[in-house]
């Protein structure tokens, strides 16, 4: 038996030497290869080999270290992210690697968001969409030469989600063939743009449009805001950094406040509609493709900026787990580890399982859209609103699972998972502002229940419904027929849990009961939301139980890897079963001795699961840079680590004013008066 | 009262008190500001002669506007320490100093790899009968004291607790004073090793610190010796009781209990008012737009916290009124009531600081993306309370511990004993026992708009879950047999048992303060709000009623529908409910939450002083885009 290297004796010399044993330990039980479920998880060796390459080019270049990130102001992020972007821009060009090359995708899961820029990307590709061809030739290339700064002002201090609601307004002038673009009132001031408080020198600017007295709706407009010559904002702008938020202070989300300001014709984005010189408003082609494009990226946002950090989170987690010895579980032997706790495991591993659902199910919804492009394309736009409500109910579902899978990591880490240093704060603080932007998730999850309701009532009704929403008109089940506990890691059986549509029935019926009663539509409809949001939820869990379901069936059965995967699927759809009890008892779809069996083979599969837990959260591959963790690296030297890091603090190397001008009055004042 | 109002005024309109806006300052600066404030505060209160401990909290709580501080230990742990642990002649040698503050303390107990199992602690103090001193030790990395507030830059002392050893034997955790850093020039001792543990989640202003001790010698007359001490030779003398310790931590629970009803009423304001301010979207076409508060959603996000922070609240004033009132026979030696009391905090600390924990993000998110932004003020209620559900007991430690009385005092029942106080619904077990039935199946007869019948409903609850837990424990122990491990296997079924215990526990107390209120207009608006806490906890759950047969599906139903349209009741009353926990605008810190609604000028306000907007053109384009662009 070999000492936990956690008590290692503090020589004190500062060299971290070799991989904790307890951590060690973990990685010799294995049931699976590791190398095998990494290279599945980026979609072959190959791309784990360009992944690896790149992350290597970045993370020897000392331009791009994070270390000291925990430590800094909003306004040295700030400039390390400008510097970074900058220097990003370098790099490129000296690595060959371009904007649409495959490695661009690792770049940017690598650097985490924690880079300037980032709106640049979404002005150039928002001229690019929404553009006339003569626009994206103007624009494009001085974009991409960064001789112009872009942002994308959509967002009012009054209005978010509901864009019909923005106040900002553009009067078309026909004698200057302009627009006049205007903030009314201070609500209407653009608010949360990024790039804008401080970088940009363009943007575009979402606003009523004004053609003779008659408002035509939100449209795109190009402003320039600020000087191309020393940076300061134009007449009739007012600009700036909205403050320090609960995270991004990397980024300088703006306000914009715009009085006359005035943009010729050609400004207003117009592949799908256009101003003319004596002001007539065309509108051409059909803006469903842009629809599209909106949609998508919602789903765009899942991967890296959602359930990459419930993966971090969750490797954080789990490797300080395996290393943080508390308490005894037998008399006389060694503290055990926490990661043997029964509570323990029942807080991290269904997480590891979700974020592992949420890998497949992404890829499962990449799929689904890259086909909708093609139908789309060729003027098919049939499957559109069954598109339009995967984006939003699964954007809602999963940010608002990864948020708090990743705020269950933080709290199992005890106070150590308080410190910056372990990671864990900073990934909680970023994965939450994921639940508002692109759409609220409440808002997101009625809108799925609007397509849901329409499904069903269309089935009622005997006509076809899309192919994702089938079970709806499905005959009810009758009683569920496990017997014995084993009965229950089938996905046959616990498929059909997930399938009962009672909430959206009971909701539809309660709707129409409603409205017969003479309540309003909107009136009735408000009244059944808090139940909709649950039957929409309901819906995107049981397809992710589904696609979870099926892509184990479709893995490899070599290198253990179908097994384990298998095991997590099955702690994924017990630990849904388990949270929800009631919706499965009510309606005597389960009795309470088969609830009793379920609980058993979900806390049986706890402690399966637990002997791959490490090489499992292993196999996403991250370097100890990108964790950025004192608790979660690699080797699990987690207290030597945190002990030196903290002394880099610069609260320990300046010498605090506070003392002298404050602690020391206060002691010799006493001191004289004693 | 009028004389807090003065006293709140006082500080509130104190030029001394007065700084920049913490969300703009750094860490460095917030530290600085606060010890600043702190330092006056303590001139101030010597010149108001203010030394009653609740005057003090509250002058404090408006100092720092109910935020952390660097001499928090100081006053909350080290005086009071000394107080209760240190002989006459010690409080003699280092009161006075300390209360003067010559000398400023800390408490030392959380190490590197150590907090809620204190057995663990590694830190060691040796005596030496030569020169009658203690040596002490941080043997290890994990033994390095990691945490501790006011340790980091501030304290020139701490109360160090350490495993004692002498002639040769450990004798356990005691707790020494130890000298850290020297009178005048503030720099540490030889053999001390201290610093700030760096940046946190929240808790900016705080120095918490680390302490690495060498071979630090202290005299034997620094070993708190009011109970357990260490005679000149090395003879070790026990201490005579050592449930003592329970009362300490009961208050300190019961303080985190009240916390949590603070910190979620004070979300809770700024997310209900907010609400009011906002519109958003159409209910109806063609209508202007409505109040977000008036959306089904929105309601059902907030109004059952609410209830919660009002439920929370006179849960903090029971464990404080029954521990003042017991503290008389804790001192007198009667320490009967503790057990129960010191379980029943544990797990009502885990239960409400989880809860309001989840309860403050709630608001956050219900406010959208402004939540997000710091002048709402929520990021910052957020991250000074989340650490509570760590501190001063893990929270699953503590539903454990619950949970280890609720076993206890069933097996007591099956054994045919009696059991009084809030576990008293164990009893009913007995009666059960001829019947192979589970205890719950009895069937309980719920009405539902009657708080005094969904306070059954609970019980029978937790009854049955008590019950559930102990069985597989029970099972377990006839499987295997090590009892650590059998109660390991069962600890998922535990915390739920405790869980339900102490809901249990809170819908009682909230039904029961209902006949406390004389006016009948209050009385009705806080039945309303006891309806709602009550029915959405099972709204919640469930799959516990039904599974236990003490709801049918049909009540399952109803309590849904009651659920919504409580929601509709209260929504008239919803501000004038926040506006009665009476947050001071610059107590609430919150440009969403202001008393007078005018959220958007001000939050423009609010932006320009933002860091960020100190110079018209950052730094930043000079020194990075302009380059750049002129490389390009």
């Amino acid at each position: 038996v070999t000492a936990p290297a956690s008590k290692v004796s503090l020589g004190y010399d500062s060299v971290l030497s070799g991989v904790n044993p307890d951590l060690a330990s973990e990685r010799l039980t294995a049931s699976f290869s590791v190398e095998k479920l990494t290279a599945r998880l980026d979609g072959g060796a190959e791309h784990t080999r360009m992944r690896r390459a790149i992350v290597e080019a970045i993370e020897s270049d000392p331009a791009f270290s994070r270390e000291n990130q925990y430590f800094q102001s909003q306004n040295e992020r700030y400039e390390a992210a400008v510097r970074r972007a900058v220097h990003l821009q370098k790099k490129m060009r000296e690595m060959g690697w371009t904007e649409n090359g495959p490695e661009i995708k690792y770049i940017y899961r690598w650097l985490s968001g924690d880079i300037a820029f980032l709106l640049h990307r979404v002005f150039m590709r928002s001229i690019s969409v929404l553009g006339s061809d003569k626009q994206v030739a103007k624009w494009i290339p001085l974009a991409t030469e960064h001789q112009i700064i872009g942002s994308y002002a959509q967002t009012e201090l009054g209005h978010g989600t509901y864009l019909q609601g923005l106040e900002t307004t553009a009067v078309f002038d026909i004698a200057t063939q302009e627009f006049l673009l205007n903030t009314p009132k201070i609500s209407a001031m653009k608010w949360w743009p990024g790039d804008m408080g401080r970088s940009a020198t363009h943007t575009v600017v979402f606003a009523q449009l004004y053609v003779h007295g008659k408002c035509y709706g939100v449209h795109p407009f190009i402003v320039q805001i600020r000087s191309l010559q020393d940076h300061s904002p134009r007449p009739g702008v007012t600009v700036g950094d909205i403050g320090p938020k609960m995270n991004f202070e990397h980024t300088d989300n703006g306000y914009l406040m715009l009085q006359n300001v005035r943009v010729p014709r050609e400004n207003m984005l117009s592949r799908f509609c256009e101003v003319q010189p004596d002001g007539t408003y065309v509108r051409w082609g059909s803006q469903k493709i842009n629809y599209f494009t909106m949609t998508t990226v919602r789903i765009s946002i899942l991967s890296d900026e959602v359930i990459l950090p419930l993966m971090k989170a969750c490797t954080i987690a789990i490797r300080y787990s395996a290393v943080r010895r508390q308490s005894k579980l037998k008399p006389g032997e060694q503290e055990a580890k926490i990661l043997d706790y029964q509570t323990q495991q029942q807080k991290l591993l269904p997480q590891l399982a979700a974020a592992y659902a949420f890998h497949f199910i992404n890829i499962y919804l990449h799929e689904l859209f890259d086909r909708g492009y093609q139908e789309i394309q060729g003027r098919n736009f049939d499957s559109l609103p069954e598109l339009h409500a995967f984006s939003s109910g699964f954007k809602a579902m999963v940010t608002q699972y990864c948020t708090s899978g990743v705020e269950i990591c933080l709290r199992a880490c005890g106070g150590h998972g308080y410190s910056l240093l372990s990671g864990l704060p900073s990934l909680y603080t970023r994965v939450l502002a994921s639940c508002i932007y692109e759409g609220e998730n409440t808002v997101l999850f009625l809108q799925t229940a609007r397509f849901l309701i329409k499904c069903f009532m269309a089935a009622s009704a005997g006509q076809p419904i899309p192919p994702s929403v089938t079970y709806l008109s499905s005959a009810k089940p009758g009683k569920c027929p496990a017997k014995d506990k084993l009965d229950f890691l089938s996905p046959d059986v616990y498929l059909k849990f997930f399938q009962f549509s009672r909430l959206l029935s009971s909701s539809a019926a309660k709707l129409q009961h409603l409205i017969q009663s003479g309540a309003e539509k909107h009136e009735a409809w408000n009244q059944c939301t808090v139940q909709l949001v649950k039957a929409a939820q309901a819906h995107c869990h049981y397809i992710t139980v589904k696609i979870f379901v099926e892509t184990v069936e479709k893995l490899d059965n070599k290198a253990g890897i179908q097994k384990v995967m298998k095991h997590l699927c099955d702690l994924f759809a017990l630990h849904g079963i388990f949270s929800n009890a009631g919706d499965f008892l009510y309606d005597g779809y389960l009795s309470g001795a088969q609830m009793d069996l379920v609980t058993a083979s979900y806390l049986d599969l706890l402690a399966v699961i637990r002997m791959d837990a490490v090489p499992l959260v292993d196999a996403f591959d991250f370097t100890d840079k990108s964790l950025n963790s004192a608790l979660g690296s690699y080797d699990g030297q987690v207290y030597q680590r945190l002990y030196e890091w903290a002394q880099k603090s610069p609260t320990n190397q300046q010498v605090s004013p506070a003392y002298g001008k404050y602690l020391k009055p206060l002691l010799q004042n006493r001191l004289s008066k004693l | 009262g009028r004389r807090l109002g003065e006293r709140e005024a006082l500080v509130i309109n104190d030029p001394d008190f007065q700084h920049e806006d913490l969300n703009f300052l750094s860490r460095s600066q917030r530290y600085e500001q606060a010890i600043r404030k702190s330092s006056l505060m303590v001139m101030k209160l010597r010149e108001h002669g203010i030394a009653d401990p609740d005057e003090i909290y509250w002058f404090k709580s408006f100092v720092h506007r109910g935020r952390p501080e660097p001499l928090d230990l100081h006053l909350g742990m080290f005086l009071p320490t000394l107080l209760t642990q240190a002989t006459p002649e010690q409080q003699d040698r280092f009161f006075m100093p300390a209360w003067n503050l010559e000398i400023i303390g800390t408490y030392a107990q959380t190490e590197m790899g150590h907090g809620t199992h204190l057995r663990g602690l590694e830190t060691t103090a040796t005596y030496d009968p030569a020169t009658q001193e203690f040596i002490l030790n941080s043997p290890t990395v994990t033994s390095i004291k990691w945490w501790p507030g006011g340790l980091g830059k501030t304290s020139n002392h701490a109360i160090v607790l350490a495993q004692l050893y002498t002639q040769g034997q450990c004798k356990g955790l005691h707790a020494f004073i130890v000298p850290i850093r020297q009178l005048g020039t503030h720099e540490p001792l030889p053999g001390i090793t201290v610093g700030d543990i760096g940046p946190k989640f929240g808790y900016d202003e705080m120095d918490n610190g680390y302490l690495k001790m060498d071979n630090f010698r202290i005299p034997r007359e620094n070993m708190l010796m009011k109970y357990a001490q260490v005679e000149p030779d090395g003879t070790y003398v026990k201490p005579l009781n050592d449930k003592l310790t329970y009362g300490t931590m009961v208050f300190i629970r019961s303080i985190i209990v009240g916390d949590s009803a603070r910190s979620l009423s004070r979300a809770c304001t700024i997310a209900i008012r907010y609400s009011a301010v906002r519109h958003q979207s159409e209910l109806k076409a063609g209508e202007p737009e409505p109040q977000i508060l008036d959306y089904q959603t929105q309601q059902y996000k907030l109004f059952p916290l609410l209830a919660t922070a009002y439920a929370f609240h006179f849960v903090g004033a029971y464990i404080k009124d029954t521990y003042r009132r017991i503290s008389g026979d804790i001192i007198e030696g009667d320490l009967s009531e503790l057990p129960e009391l010191h379980a029943l905090t544990a797990g009502l600390k885990a239960f409400t600081s989880w809860t309001a924990n989840a309860g403050i993000e709630e608001c956050r998110m219900a406010c959208g993306g402004h939540g997000y932004s710091r002048c709402s003020g929520l990021p910052d209620i957020y991250v000074t309370f989340t650490p509570s559900c760590t501190y001063e007991g893990e929270n699953t430690v503590m539903m454990l511990q619950t949970a280890r009385f609720l076993v206890k005092s069933y097996t007591q029942v099956s054994s045919g004993q009696r059991v009084t106080g809030m576990v008293s619904y164990l009893n009913d077990l007995s009666r059960q026992r001829i019947q192979p039935q589970h205890v719950a199946a009895r069937p309980v007869t719920v009405r539902i708009n009657d708080p005094i019948s969904l306070v059954e409903a609970y019980k029978a609850r937790a009854a049955r879950l008590v019950e559930a837990a102990a069985k597989n424990l029970q099972a377990e122990l006839n499987h295997r047999k090590s009892k650590e491990d059998a109660w390991n296997r069962t600890s998922v079924d535990l915390v739920r048992a405790s869980e339900a215990h102490c809901h249990y526990v809170i819908v009682k107390l909230f039904t029961a303060k209902l006949s406390e209120i004389s006016n009948a207009a209050v009385r009705a608006v806080m039945t309303e709000l006891c309806l709602l806490y009550a029915l959405y906890g099972i709204s919640k759950n469930t799959g516990d009623f039904l599974q236990a047969g003490i709801l049918t599906d049909t009540q399952v139903n109803q309590v849904n529908q009651h659920v919504k349209e409580l929601l509709a009741i209260i929504r008239p009353n919803a501000v004038a409910l926040v506006d009665s926990f009476d947050f001071h605008d610059v107590h609430l810190g919150s440009v969403l939450g202001r008393y007078d609604g005018n959220v958007y000028e001000n939050m423009f306000e609010w932006a320009k002083k933002s860091p960020l907007n100190k110079t018209e053109v950052h730094e930043s384009f000079h020194k990075h885009l302009k380059p750049m662009q002129a490389k390009l």
